[in-house]
């Protein structure tokens, strides 16, 4: 678990016992809002750098102009050049295909299968609880990014293997996360008066557990998705990224780090993408929050 | 006259919304006198605690802001006191009692630091004697063995013994004024008595004067001189309470007065009810704030704010005070409650409990023996088609557990439940969940026993979903029919359970749970969260559908009045087992379980000159994980002996249809 | 109380136990052969490949691997590296003081700072000071750290000069990578005790603290922040942790002589006995500092020590 799960699963989702704002309501827009709506641009563009590179690029991003070798950023290059003499701005976008791709499919993979693990133990209860979460306990012990370390390590460095290790380090997040919150569901009245009346159990699942427990795993994903674009980030940095002609921002990072002392742009401009992304990810994801946690709106 | 110890003269509060700013309280004007006791009376929404936090400012750190008006206290201006001042002023001049004395604690610190940190903020003493004084304090609001709850954490305390400590605290600076909010409300029955004479014994004892906060009219009854009874963030009538009680004049009063549950109400009678429900602080009405309400306004109520003015020595806001006067005032009921001929007619029973118990495993502690909170221990139980049967019972009674039991929506330990001479306990899976539509149920909070994503509509519907199938035109048809039933407008099927007031979401519960026309409804607390002034409505809602559809109640309350009015038969429960049945007058009249006796000494009563007459009984429920030996209730009982420690009595028939488990019956 | 202690440190074993497991099936089961992990199939002999399976045992069916791995761990030996055949422990035993030093040192950093600025934070909510720390917390937990190292070196030892970018010999080299893990790690101390300052300041004990005429100071710092700061000692536990990772990572960038270092050499060397070794090393750290910060929260919380010595009311 990272301690970003952690802040959301522990302080931030409780039940709140009114229901006054349980749908949202119009309201004046504030910062926040403002806020949230330029880092969707910001994600927005992002995934547009991920479909159709070729319409913003300026440059191709494999071509070396022996000429162009390490240019400061100016007018022709807006990132600069690297040693390679590439173009550092058409990199990055170019670069930002895997990392997006990275980020998108592990929160999706790995989100799908904590969902299920925790639906499971939080439906089940008792022993299957007891075991699955022991389990999940058990992979948290291994931080994170050490855990998609260790099986990118053994499998491989291929796009395939990054999604899947950052993946496996996401689920049990998402697991804890999703069991609490079902748990806090199944407990509700309402949830009493359904059995009440005589619903089959899937059916109570279905329509009333799983629509009023689902919010905060949205919220988390969207979080989520800067957390694994950061480890993906990392496994790149430390050499285990996919190898290919056109670096991820992770992989150009690492690049530019031997020409720190004379071209600063390499190794800034992959980072300031970065950031850009994941700062992204997480305003929104404050932002979902507080819009779809009840309590939090009284506040 | 002695000059006003507090005089809060046309004063205004504003609280910032989030459209803009919101009344919350609009131009109160009242005074309170050193040795004098004023109530505050009102339902949510009406200011009142808002009304006492302003008295010490406690508004600042909400928001909240004086808009208007003065608020005097002794010789100092409470409006234009700086926050150093205010501070000097607040625990040691001016303290406060709350709510809920769980939460009003700091968890993680003990009792006793906490109430010498009070002293040593105000007062120049050494800690010894801050320590020496606390103890003093704890023992005089009569908790046991003071030295050592000095050491205690709040968690390891009883709500009760949480609030004996905080008036301890709010005493401990020997205020001028103390303020109590609702101090009884989050308490058990027998532990309200005992709060509110304790009360009324150490502000006679410290010669102060008491602010107290209530929603209930028989509190205000029990302890007040005066009363101010406050409506929507106005004062609506002051009076002494003698007046008030006797001859009250604003038509709000009166309807609350009428619509109490009094001890000698005519059994199922249709009890008095405000029509409507309390205005949000967002949509306001104009002029009088009741009018919409009010069964007497006219034109002049729509348009214009009526003031407070004098009438005989009282106060009220009210255009048609004068006239009204002489009309419609509450007649006098008969005091006694008389006997009510048995129904001859022995109807068949339509459920039966035997020998129920449900025992919740505790987390194994340190002795490694698994140990069981025993809610329910051996109850058995039969309910007459057609009749209604009260449950009655504190906290850590197990009422509410025996009825999800009754259910099935527990699963019981032990014992068997019948219905029509079916075992439901053998039933499970598609057998048992058409059994439900013959059962249903209601809950205390009707708002959380909804899906907050779900209209009204769907909500009532699902019912028939599981179980019809109906055609999308027959599903509505029938929703509306059912919300014509309980009251509601058929238009409101699109709303959100949000969108309804409490009353009315009550109101939707009944509908869903009428939805299959079942036989049997259980009633777990259906009124205990709502109103005063809207748990009269839902009380005779549930009259009306019962005589209309024949149906059979379990009624589990714990305001024995409401109880009494509404069944036929009453058993009291105490710590998991049934101690006492009987029939409902029979029991007010001759109870003979002394737990039940004390319960119903306890009820103060809703009536100035009884005043006094309640009776405490002393001590705190046990926790049902350590349920006392023998007889449950002997370390509280006056008439205890060694055979009741000992030995555990059966439930024995003590006259016809009267029932108790006690040695010695009174 | 006592019972409660082993209880719980019964309970760390057996996780730890499981974590070896999970490792175990990482290393030995996840599709791909160590072997070629290790060599190109096409560049060397059969003899070669059967020689290194022998030499990791991988040539036994699975359970005796299994057996033999976890037999080998209860002895101490976390086996041998594959590159030069050091035992791995005493190599990471030999290079953990340079890690631990940056990890308590970036976590104390992140404790100061974060709950320093979560508490004016909260105080001054949607103040000016608020909205500093919150932009803060948000970019300390939005940069990746190593992107967050290199900023510093560029900053404070290629421009000013005031540090060295590189090493790990005396305090000097440890400020630039404890500030860069540290200013994380403060972000979400940042916004944990914020958020958990906020739910206390809405508790009603708050109001009677006030009613009694208490400072502010007093209800904020005594009352407040120390219920406030119990979650957040939980996390001290799961942070000690991302911290650890973390320095892998960060020791890269600064080139300092830490376990981090060892899983770098050993990632591009693919010695997996000694990723698989710190793997196992951090996970044991991990649920070791756990367990001391469950048993440190029964002293300092008074609800949670009555639970766990059994006594008390329901």
């Amino acid at each position: 678990m990272t301690v970003k799960d952690f802040v959301l699963g522990k302080t931030v989702w409780r039940e709140s016992k009114r229901q006054t704002a349980a749908r949202p309501r119009l309201r004046s827009l504030g910062t926040g809002d403002w806020l949230a709506a330029v880092s969707g641009v910001i994600l927005a563009f992002a995934a547009l750098c991920a479909l159709f590179p070729g319409w913003i690029a300026p440059y191709s991003p494999t071509s070396m102009e022996a000429d162009r070798v390490l240019l400061p950023p100016g007018a022709a290059h807006y990132f600069g050049t690297d040693y390679f003499g590439r173009d550092i701005f058409s990199v990055v976008v170019y670069g930002a295909r895997d990392s997006l791709l990275i980020g998108v499919a592990s929160v999706l993979a790995g989100g799908l299968a904590g969902c299920i693990i925790g639906a499971a133990a939080g439906i089940a209860g008792g022993v299957i609880d007891l075991i699955l979460m022991r389990f999940i306990e058990i992979v948290m012990t291994i931080p994170g990014i050490l855990l998609a370390l260790a099986i990118a390590a053994v499998l491989g460095p291929n796009l395939f293997n990054m999604i899947f290790a950052v993946a496996v380090s996401m689920v049990p997040g998402f697991a804890r996360v999703f069991r609490s919150q079902i748990i806090s569901v199944k407990g509700r009245a309402f949830i009493t008066a359904a059995r009440s009346i005589g619903m089959p159990a899937p059916r109570i699942f279905f329509r009333h557990v799983l629509p009023n427990a689902w919010s905060p795993v949205l919220v988390m994903a969207t979080i989520g998705l800067g957390t694994s674009i950061l480890t993906a980030a990392g496994l790149s940095f430390l050499g285990l990224g996919v190898v290919k002609e056109i670096p991820d921002w992770g992989t150009l990072l690492s690049q530019g780090r031997g020409y720190l002392t004379v071209a600063w742009w390499i190794s800034t401009f992959p980072g300031i993408a970065i950031t850009l992304l994941v700062l992204s990810g997480n305003i929104l994801g404050d932002w979902l929050r507080d819009r779809l946690d009840p309590k939090r709106e009284q506040r | 006259m002695k000059q006003p110890l507090l005089t809060a003269d046309h004063l205004s509060v504003q609280y910032p919304g989030k459209n803009g700013l919101l009344d919350a309280i609009t131009d109160i004007s009242l005074h309170i006198r050193t040795g004098e006791t004023v109530c505050l009376v009102g339902e949510s929404g009406s200011g009142k605690t808002i009304a006492a936090k302003t008295f010490m400012r406690l508004i600042d750190y909400e928001r909240g802001r004086i808009a208007a008006g003065h608020v005097q206290f002794a010789d100092q201006d409470l409006v234009r006191l700086t926050d150093k001042e205010l501070r000097r002023l607040r625990g040691r001049k001016i303290a406060m009692v709350f709510q809920e004395p769980m939460t009003a604690f700091d968890p993680i610190f003990t009792i006793g630091s906490q109430l010498i940190e009070t002293i040593l903020r105000h007062q120049r003493v050494t800690r010894q004697e801050a320590w020496r004084r606390s103890v003093d304090l704890l023992r005089r609001v009569g908790l046991s063995e003071p030295e050592a709850r000095m050491h205690q954490y709040p968690g390891e305390l009883s709500g009760g013994m949480l609030q004996r400590a905080m008036i301890a605290m709010a005493l401990s600076c020997s205020p001028d004024l103390l303020i109590a909010d609702e101090p009884t409300t989050a308490l058990d029955m027998t532990i309200q008595a005992q709060i509110l004479q304790l009360l009324k014994e150490l502000q006679r004892e410290y010669g102060m004067a008491m602010l107290l906060i209530t929603h209930d009219l028989v509190i205000a009854a029990e302890a007040a001189d005066r009363i101010v009874v406050m409506y929507a963030g106005r004062i609506a009538e002051q009076a002494e309470t003698q007046d008030l009680f006797r001859e009250p004049y604003h038509p709000y009063t009166k309807g609350l007065l009428q619509s109490i549950t009094a001890p000698d109400s005519m059994r199922k009678s249709k009890l008095y009810s405000i029509e409507g429900s309390i205005p949000g602080l967002h949509d306001m009405p104009s002029g009088c704030r009741f009018h919409p309400r009010c069964p007497h306004a006219v034109e002049r109520c729509r348009s214009e704010v009526p003031e407070l003015t004098g009438l005989n020595g009282r106060l009220v806001a009210c255009w048609r005070a004068e006239e009204l006067r002489h009309s419609g005032n509450v007649q006098a009921r008969p005091a006694v409650i008389e006997a009510e001929p048995m129904t001859s007619e022995r109807k068949e029973t339509l459920i039966e409990a035997v020998g129920l118990s449900k025992w919740y495993p505790l987390k194994r502690g340190t002795g490694g023996k698994e140990r069981f909170i025993r809610a329910v221990d051996d109850v058995s139980l039969a309910i007459r088609a057609g009749e209604t049967f009260g449950l009655v019972g504190e906290s850590g009674s197990g009422k509410s557990t025996l009825g999800r039991v009754i259910l099935q929506l527990e699963r019981a330990t032990k014992g068997e439940v019948y219905f029509r001479g079916e075992p439901l306990t053998q039933l499970s899976g598609a057998r048992l969940r058409n059994m439900r539509r013959h059962m249903q149920m209601v809950f205390q909070d009707a708002g959380s026993s909804m899906n907050p994503r779900w209209k009204a509509g769907d909500i009532i519907g699902e019912p028939l979903d599981v179980h019809e199938s109906l055609s999308r035109k027959e599903r509505k048809a029938r929703i509306e029919e059912l919300l014509q039933i309980v009251g509601l407008s058929p238009d409101m099927a699109d709303r959100y359970p949000h969108q309804f007031s409490g009353g009315q979401r009550q109101r939707l519960g009944i509908a869903r749970a009428i939805a299959l026309n079942p036989a049997f409804l259980l009633l777990d607390e259906p009124v205990s969260a709502l109103d005063v002034s809207v748990q009269a409505q839902i009380v005779n809602l549930l009259l009306d559908i019962q005589e209309r559809m024949g149906l059979t109640y379990l009624f589990i309350g714990h305001g024995l009045h409401v109880v009494r009015h509404l069944s036929d038969r009453i058993g009291v429960m105490y710590l998991g087992q049934l101690v006492e049945v009987a029939d409902s007058a029979e029991l007010f009249l001759h109870p003979a379980h002394h737990y039940t006796r004390a319960l119903i000494a306890s009820i103060p009563h809703p009536d100035p000159a009884g005043r006094g007459t309640a009776r405490v009984i002393e001590g705190e429920v046990p926790s049902p994980a350590a349920p006392p030996s023998g007889c449950r209730f002997h370390p509280r009982c006056p008439a205890a002996t060694e055979r009741c420690k000992l030995e555990a009595p059966e439930l024995q028939e003590i006259g016809p249809g009267h029932y108790a488990a006690c040695h010695f019956p009174a | 109380m006592a019972r409660a202690i082993l209880l719980r440190a019964a309970a760390s074993l057996m996780v730890i136990f499981g974590t070896m497991a999970l490792v175990f099936v990482i290393v030995y089961m996840l599709p791909g052969d160590p072997v070629y992990q290790i060599v190109d199939p096409e560049s060397v002999t059969p003899d070669v490949i059967e020689n290194l399976r022998r030499q990791l045992g991988t040539d036994k069916p699975l359970a005796v691997q299994f057996a033999n791995y976890m037999s080998k761990l209860m002895q101490g030996d976390f086996g041998r590296s594959i590159l030069n055949g050091d035992p791995v422990l005493p190599k990471i035993i030999e290079h953990f003081p340079a890690t631990l030093s940056l990890t308590v040192c970036s976590a104390l950093f992140a404790a100061l700072i974060g709950i320093w600025l979560g508490v004016l934070s909260a105080i001054h909510r949607n103040g000016l000071i608020d909205i500093a720390a919150r932009t803060l917390g948000l970019f300390g937990i939005s940069m990746p750290t190593f992107w967050t190292g290199i900023l510093l070196i560029l900053l404070f030892s290629i421009r000013l000069g005031w540090f060295p970018a590189m090493g790990s010999d005396g305090w000097r080299t440890l400020v630039l990578p404890s500030l860069a893990l540290g200013i994380v790690a403060s972000g979400f101390i940042i916004r944990l005790v914020r958020n958990s300052m906020l739910e206390v300041l809405g508790e009603p004990f708050i109001l009677t603290l006030r009613a009694k005429g208490l400072a502010e100071r007093m209800v904020m710092y005594r009352h407040a922040l120390r219920n406030a700061l119990l979650p957040a000692l939980t996390m001290i536990g799961v942070l000690i942790g991302d911290l650890m990772a973390g320095s892998v990572v960060i020791e890269t960038v600064f080139s300092r002589q830490g376990i981090g270092r060892i899983v770098a050499d050993a990632l591009t060397a693919k010695d997996m006995p000694v990723i698989q070794g710190v793997i196992l090393f951090t996970a044991v750290m991990y649920v070791l500092v756990n367990l001391l910060v469950d048993l440190s929260y029964a002293i300092v919380d008074p609800r949670v020590r009555r639970l766990k010595s059994g006594g008390g009311r329901l």
